[in-house]
């Protein structure tokens, strides 16, 4: 699924990376625990969160996800988006709950495929 | 390719700010040509280890010998041991405190995923001593 139609399902809004949202992901993961994520592994992902923190961008890049969204309207400070930038991370807000975004992108057939589970 | 040897110092104190030396070293493979899974399951383990060293042990140091066939990530500390290293292996166990939670760690996942994302753990520890925590990484050829 490409970042342009997450933004539209999620009514988001781009903080970081408007230029790169052609870019398609295969697999998403929401949580608020950073091992949590860490122990998800899929190549082209997608972070769904609540937390905003440094750390949450850290973690996105060690395991080289391609976006970050932010749930319930939080808007992380310039410090966040500007090391999302740096490590080419697109970034985004969405007035969703966690509950609702992941649900959203689960019908319209984004599924979590995550390693975890195995 | 020569055994490459890559060092850094990890931090104490500052937990919004852990895991540069991840990002450092991640950039590093990348520049060396490994594989992205490789690089990844590297990277994945030695951010748990910094993040680890952080919470418990005021900081440390982390040491990377990468050759042809392996990566080998060896992070001591100078903390106070880990007094059961069979409990902390235990998925959901942890004595981590609330502002680590607040970053969105302590949730006793640290050692299990550097397990999970290894070929070899070995956890050395002493009590008031510190811990040495090594992980290795096979390269596929």
């Amino acid at each position: 699924m490409r970042l342009s139609q997450i933004k539209d399902i999620l009514d988001a809004t781009v903080l970081w990376g408007e230029e790169h949202l052609d870019l398609e992901v295969l697999s998403a993961c929401g949580s608020d625990f950073m091992s949590d994520v860490l122990a998800f592994v899929k190549n082209q992902a997608l972070l769904l969160t609540g937390l905003v923190n440094p750390q949450v961008v850290r973690t996105a890049d060690m395991v080289d996800m391609k976006c970050i969204i932010f749930v319930r309207g939080k808007v992380p400070g310039a410090d966040i988006l500007a090391l999302a930038q740096t490590r080419g991370i697109v970034v985004m807000t969405s007035p969703k709950r966690m509950y609702e975004a992941c649900g959203l992108l689960y019908t319209n057939g984004l599924r979590g495929n995550c390693d975890g589970d195995n | 390719m020569e055994t490459i040897k890559l060092v850094y110092p990890v931090e104490g104190g500052d937990l919004i700010e852990a895991g540069e030396a991840s990002s450092q070293m991640k950039l590093t493979l990348k520049k060396l040509g490994l594989p992205q899974d490789v690089i990844r399951r590297a990277s994945i383990c030695m951010y748990e280890g910094e993040i680890n060293m952080v919470i418990h042990a005021d900081g440390g140091e982390a040491t990377v010998e990468v050759d042809m066939d392996q990566i080998v990530i060896r992070m001591t500390d100078h903390g106070p041991g880990i007094p059961d290293v069979e409990q902390a292996m235990k998925e959901g166990f942890s004595t981590a405190g609330p502002a680590a939670r607040e970053l969105g760690f302590g949730a006793g996942m640290g050692l299990p995923n550097m397990k999970r994302y290894s070929d070899e753990l070995h956890v050395e520890t002493q009590l008031g001593k510190g811990t040495t925590v090594t992980v290795r990484i096979r390269i596929p050829q």
